[in-house]
């Protein structure tokens, strides 16, 4: 089980090795409007982490904030154990690249990646061999004397990426840099995005809305929702353990069951129909609870065979997606989402009359209680 | 850095040349004269008083005024050369004039000087309001020719005649001027109302009406006397009639400016401007010149011109000047429909 | 934990204080050069004119003038009808630019310029000419006069029509392709598709053309002068107290009634913006026409008429500088260019007017855009930024004359210590570059908001200062926009009269004034000649910023393709 946001940060934040980058209470209002809500976090030196979430839900407000251009109105930021509250960007030691990634239209490529790369620490000779390393890095070395007009969008990011770690910056904060391109160009990019990240082990933070994009590169995902942290945790804990109801309707398909916790302890009545479910057996009787259940974790049988206490349903919808068929199901007032490989179909057999059993195996019934 | 030095040398110009050498006092003279004036009356100055260069500022009449006025804090002006008396009264009443009396001045005819001791303004010269008349148009619509205000209440030039809106123009004020000094105020009206119906339009500049008068646009113009003869010499098929039965005149005259910088200066060229030499020049364009004795050479005025001009009290017309004009808006101003 | 450090301030960077700077010193600027002066002047509104407190009386006095509400519903009327016809022509004219495939396209987008480059007497005198009561094309009147609300309509047209049309050409030429493929995909017809999102797309430019095109009518003086009769309008009203009356309280109260355009143009300004920002999808597909002859034919059509009744009007002038005397003497001759024959100035007040024009321009433009950026890319928090803002919205609501009296009262101060500034060019400088401000600011905003607003973030994070950023970047993309701004302050201050008559020196003459008096002596024809010369120097520096357009284009814009 995930621990709730706060914990999250202490328990994973404090051990043995000092954060990189710390965020402590973190707040930001505009207006009345209240776009981050006491956030806490702790991104180690190296790691990959992301922010997720829906729009409006704050991520980009606190990337801003750690870069700088939108400093939060209450808490902190540390890193590298240094207070960058209320430092402006230029004194901070990040590179980033935007949704737009901003590239300056009138300088070349190789402009454009050495335009942060002046003062007396880059004679000419230097600068030149940086570009040249860098254009090399991200597989544009003929490309250098071309106007960023002239590249597709795929490339254009890729200078933009370069352009960000021209400066060998500490930190590297990327804002949706995957979101204009296309689904082929997208899902390629994001595994260079990452293997570079590894090679060059700098710390990076990207904030993204897709969460299979998070979910590919992330070392720590951190979900994100109406100005709070909902959850910090691995990608395959975020998915398998979600912290919240949010966290897991949000995170992968789930079938959400509104449901009361009944007796025996570990059983819940969601519309007159009884099912068990391991994680209610420490609940009060009576409660209100909310209950997922992944797709896949749906059990399905011929409904000729169906097992004690299944559920008989109806088949409403079928979508091919490859590996899986996905199948609507009606079980009487529950509305289940199921995913099995299309071979498995076959073997129900029960299409024709479009009737199935189903069965919902109590520990994979996510539960939790409902506070609204 | 070429483009910061460009811009040092672009703001370095905006300033006046300082090492320009400066042996001669330059006097800034403000002025309404015509323009083709300015050249004979600042050689024939400066031929005079060799150590002074004069710096004209001209424009129309109500400008210039606006102008010194609006300076008044900071007066600018050393001298105003060629100004009507009653701006120069307006400017009096505000305590503008520096008190002067030029050596020579009391030769002046006594309507046309100051009657301040020592003297706050000397007159140069009399212009009169006059009628422009296109003879083209006449012949064309079968106008006959005017030879008195009075004539102009014909029927015959209804639509056909443009004055200058009072309000606006000094030159309008100067023909209301003339016409109350001669039939009274409230004679004054009557005519004004029955002339009313006859008027085209009143223009907000004192020239437009000759000047339109001579392009044809209106078969009459009440003007000055002098704006006929440059329209003339460009072939304008225009006359001037000076109306017998007693015109509005104004004068110009001169003046020096409270808080000049250079009133040494200020008072040689003050001398200057009543001297027969100065009058010589002034009688090149004007016909009746302030200091009796000098025979004006501009051509083309009656011989009895003098005794047309209506006998005007100017500091009394100027006390008026306000209510004059705004009883003249109540009536004429803005009421009627833009006649076609 | 350290959670009282919470309450620090954040710090400013360099950056941020050097745009903080650059606004305050943007705001002094305006204030001292525009707020200040118009401020000193409007007060006396509210003074007798021995300068004791008057309250309301001025302004009482004047409401209950009858002429007032006759004079303020004629400058309503004709505004609103001079917009009426031009916003649409204009949009037809900037539709046909932008929207079609008709050829000579750039042939046309220099014609529209041109009753800009001219002083305003030249399509007066044009007026009269073709259609005075001695006119070649009187008859066409319908036996209406031309002087009068007609006349002044007309000319309003002609010499309206390029900021219209200059507006609405930027607004139509950033359409979103895609709202037009998916319009058409949903089978709507080319009426439909007009109004559902041409119209919709262009409405912000639709309501700033109006905006300037009313302000323009409402505050010009020139041309209801010249050409009004004695059709009374507020900004006759100011002329008449001003130079007429020397009253000056009274004509800082009709002043004062004349910035009440501004402040409903700057409240419709705000509230287009605030629609456009909703409506601005960030990646729009430009739009390229396809050639079509039921579209393209009507369209070169109209720009045909168009071009035509512009060229001729100016034909007109052209030919009226190389007659003798209209109408009577109408034989050709080129001694109406020897202008010492009829001011001793003679060409050098041409001379000075470039001077002042050229410095106008290079001064205007850097000043211009610079505090267009720091008012669009530093922090927006605090009142400042909507100070300056609405300050510079300001002068197109100023008529000149007004300014131009600020200006003298301000500056010829005894205690002003800038009052070394008057009577020297400068003064006539700044007072042109305040007079012209507002189209600049807005031409340099619209620029600077087409960049990416993420390009000073970016060069911070790389620790590069602002100003590298703004030099290597802003300044090279928005070097047309500058060229413009430039051009456009080079062109006005070459013809502008109603400020700066109050301004010169004996040295400082500038020809535009020339032309003014020239007209004022009966000078008919040497006033045009005067008019056709500056229309000579404005049109040499138009094309020559085409040329230099190009020549920078290729070494600065090869990003665009």
């Amino acid at each position: 089980m995930g621990a709730s946001a706060s914990d999250a940060a202490v328990t994973e934040g404090a051990p043995t090795r000092a954060a990189y980058l710390e965020v402590r209470d973190a707040g930001k209002q505009f207006g009345s409007f209240v776009a981050l809500q006491r956030v806490n976090l702790a991104v180690q030196a190296g790691e990959f982490v992301t922010f997720l979430g829906p729009s409006g839900c704050g991520k980009t407000t606190l990337l801003r904030g750690i870069a700088g251009l939108d400093p939060p109105t209450t808490g902190r930021i540390l890193q590298g154990g240094r207070d960058i509250t209320h430092l402006p960007p230029s004194d901070r030691d990040f590179g980033i690249v935007f949704q737009s990634y901003a590239l300056f239209p009138n300088l070349t490529v190789a402009q454009n990646i050495a335009y942060g790369l002046r003062g007396p620490a880059w004679p000419k000779a230097r600068v030149k061999e940086r570009v040249n390393e860098m254009l090399g890095l991200v597989g544009l070395a003929e490309h250098a004397p071309k106007y960023p007009a002239q590249l597709s969008g795929g490339q254009q990011q890729r200078v933009a990426l370069a352009r960000a770690l021209a400066t060998e910056p500490g930190l590297l904060l990327l804002d949706e840099p995957l979101s204009a391109l296309d689904a082929v160009v997208r899902l390629h990019l994001r595994q260079e995005i990452r293997s570079l990240q590894q090679r060059l082990g700098v710390t990076t933070i990207m904030v993204t809305h897709d969460q299979e994009e998070a979910m590919s590169v992330s070392d720590r995902i951190v979900v994100m929702s109406r100005g709070r942290i909902e959850q910090i945790g691995s990608p395959a804990e975020i998915y398998t353990q979600p912290a919240t109801p949010f966290v897991a309707s949000f995170v992968g398909h789930s079938s959400r069951i509104e449901a009361v916790v009944d007796t025996p302890p570990g059983t819940v009545v969601a519309q007159g129909v009884r099912l068990p479910a391991t994680g209610a057996r420490l609940m009060l009787y009576g409660a209100r609870v909310v209950c997922f259940i992944r797709p896949e974790h749906v059990r399905l049988h011929p409904h000729d065979a169906a097992p004690a206490g299944a559920l008989m349903a109806t088949v409403t919808g079928l979508e091919f997606l490859g590996p899986v068929v996905r199948l609507s199901l009606e079980a009487g007032p529950l509305r289940l989402l199921a995913s099995i490989p299309p071979a498995d179909l076959a073997a129900l057999g029960s299409l024709a009359d479009g009737k199935v059993a189903v069965t919902l195996p109590p520990e994979h019934l996510l539960v939790f209680p409902d506070d609204v | 850095m070429r483009c910061l030095a460009l811009l040092a040398l672009a703001l370095a110009s905006l300033l006046p040349a300082a090492a320009e050498a400066q042996q001669r006092t330059r006097l800034m003279v403000y002025t309404a004269l015509e323009n083709e004036q300015l050249q004979p009356f600042k050689q024939a100055a400066e031929a005079a008083l060799r150590d002074i260069e004069i710096a004209w500022v001209r424009d129309s009449t109500g400008v210039i005024t606006a102008r010194l006025i609006a300076e008044r804090a900071n007066p600018r002006a050393d001298v105003v050369w060629g100004l009507s008396v009653f701006s120069i009264l307006q400017m009096e009443g505000l305590e503008m004039l520096e008190p002067y009396t030029p050596v020579g001045a009391d030769a002046l005819r006594p309507s046309m000087r100051s009657d301040r001791n020592p003297m706050t303004w000397t007159g140069m010269d009399a212009f009169v309001s006059a009628i422009c008349f296109n003879t083209a148009v006449a012949q064309q619509r079968n106008l006959p020719r005017p030879s008195t205000w009075e004539d102009l209440l014909n029927p015959a030039f209804r639509g056909q005649i443009a004055m200058p809106n009072p309000n606006s123009s000094g030159t309008g004020f100067l023909t209301l001027a003339g016409w109350i000094s001669r039939r009274g105020e409230a004679g004054a009206w009557d005519f004004m109302t029955r002339l009313h119906d006859n008027i085209q339009q009143y223009t907000h500049s004192g020239s437009s009406p000759c000047n339109n008068a001579a392009r044809g646009e209106f078969g009459v113009g009440i003007s000055l006397d002098m704006r006929a003869v440059t329209l003339r010499n460009q072939g304008a098929p225009i006359e001037i009639i000076v109306p017998t039965d007693g015109v509005g005149f104004d004068l110009e005259a001169t003046a020096i400016m409270r808080g000049t910088r250079n009133l040494a200066a200020a008072r040689r060229l003050a001398d200057f401007a009543v001297s027969r030499p100065a009058m010589e020049v002034y009688g090149r364009y004007y016909a009746l010149l302030a200091l009796p004795g000098v025979e004006p050479t501009v051509r083309g005025y009656p011989a009895a011109f003098a005794e047309r001009l209506v006998d005007a009290d100017f500091r009394a017309i100027a006390q008026e000047r306000d209510r004059l004009l705004r009883d003249w808006a109540a009536r004429f101003d803005g009421k009627s429909a833009p006649r076609n | 934990m350290m959670s009282d450090a919470a309450l620090s301030r954040p710090r400013l960077s360099l950056d941020q204080a050097l745009m903080r700077g650059g606004l305050w010193l943007a705001a002094g600027f305006l204030a001292i050069f525009l707020v200040l002066p118009l401020g000193a002047l409007l007060m006396r509104a509210f003074e007798t004119p021995q300068g004791g407190f008057a309250g309301l009386a001025n302004l009482a006095a004047y409401v209950t003038t009858p002429a007032l509400l006759v004079a303020a519903w004629n400058s309503v009327w004709t505004a609103a009808l001079t917009a009426l016809i031009v916003v649409p022509l204009a949009f037809a004219f900037a539709y046909a630019l932008t929207r079609s495939c008709m050829p000579t396209k750039p042939l046309f987008r220099a014609v529209m310029m041109l009753p800009l480059l001219a002083p305003s007497l030249l399509p007066a005198l044009a007026l009269i000419y073709l259609f005075g009561n001695q006119g070649m094309l009187r008859g066409l009147l319908m036996g209406n006069s031309i002087y009068g609300p007609i006349g002044i309509v007309v000319a309003q047209v002609f010499h309206c029509f390029p900021s219209a049309a200059l507006i609405l050409s930027v607004a139509l030429s950033t359409a979103d392709a895609r709202l037009y493929e998916a319009a058409a995909a949903l089978k709507a017809s080319r009426a439909r598709i007009f109004r559902t999102v041409t119209l919709p797309g262009a409405r912000y430019g639709l309501v700033s053309a109006f905006v300037v095109v009313f302000t323009l009518v409402v505050t010009d003086f020139g041309i209801p002068k010249v050409i009004g009769g004695q059709f009374p309008v507020l900004a006759t009203d100011v002329y008449k107290q001003v130079v007429g009356l020397q009253n000056f309280n009274m004509g800082a109260v009709v002043g004062l009634v004349l910035l009440l355009p501004a402040v409903i143009a700057y409240a419709l300004d705000r509230w287009a913006t605030r629609q456009r920002a909703a409506t601005l999808s960030g990646r729009a597909v430009p739009l390229r026409p396809a050639p079509r002859r039921a579209r393209d034919l009507p369209l070169l059509a109209l720009c045909l008429v168009v071009a035509a009744l512009l060229v001729g009007i100016v034909g007109v002038a052209v030919w009226g500088s190389l007659i003798r005397f209209w109408p009577y003497n109408l034989s050709l001759t080129l001694d109406n260019y020897d202008f010492t024959r009829f001011d001793a100035a003679g060409w050098s007040t041409v001379w000075l007017s470039v001077r002042m024009a050229a410095l106008v321009a290079m001064i205007g433009s850097v000043i211009v855009f610079t505090i267009a950026y720091v008012l669009e890319r530093g922090r927006q928090d605090g009142a400042l930024p909507g100070m300056v803002r609405f300050a510079a919205s300001v002068p197109l609501a100023v008529p000149g004359l007004v300014l131009g009296l600020a200006y003298v009262m301000f500056f010829n101060h005894p205690a002003n210590p800038l009052g070394f500034l008057y009577g020297t060019l400068a003064i006539l400088v700044l007072n042109s570059l305040v007079h012209f401000y507002t189209v600049c600011h807005l031409t340099a905003v619209t620029a600077i908001r087409q960049l990416d607003p993420e390009f000073e973030a970016v060069g911070a994070s790389m620790r590069v200062p602002v100003w590298v950023t703004f030099w290597r970047v802003t300044v090279p993309i928005c070097l047309p926009a500058i060229l413009e701004i430039a051009v456009y302050l080079f062109v006005s201050a070459m013809t502008t009269v109603s400020a700066v008559i109050f301004l010169y020196g004996p040295d400082t003459k500038p020809a535009s004034i020339a032309v003014v008096h020239m007209d004022e002596a009966g000078q008919a024809s040497a006033a045009a000649a005067m008019a056709v010369v500056i229309l000579g120097v404005t049109t040499a520096a138009k094309l020559g910023q085409l040329a230099v357009g190009a020549v920078v284009g290729r070494v600065t814009q090869a990003w665009r393709r």
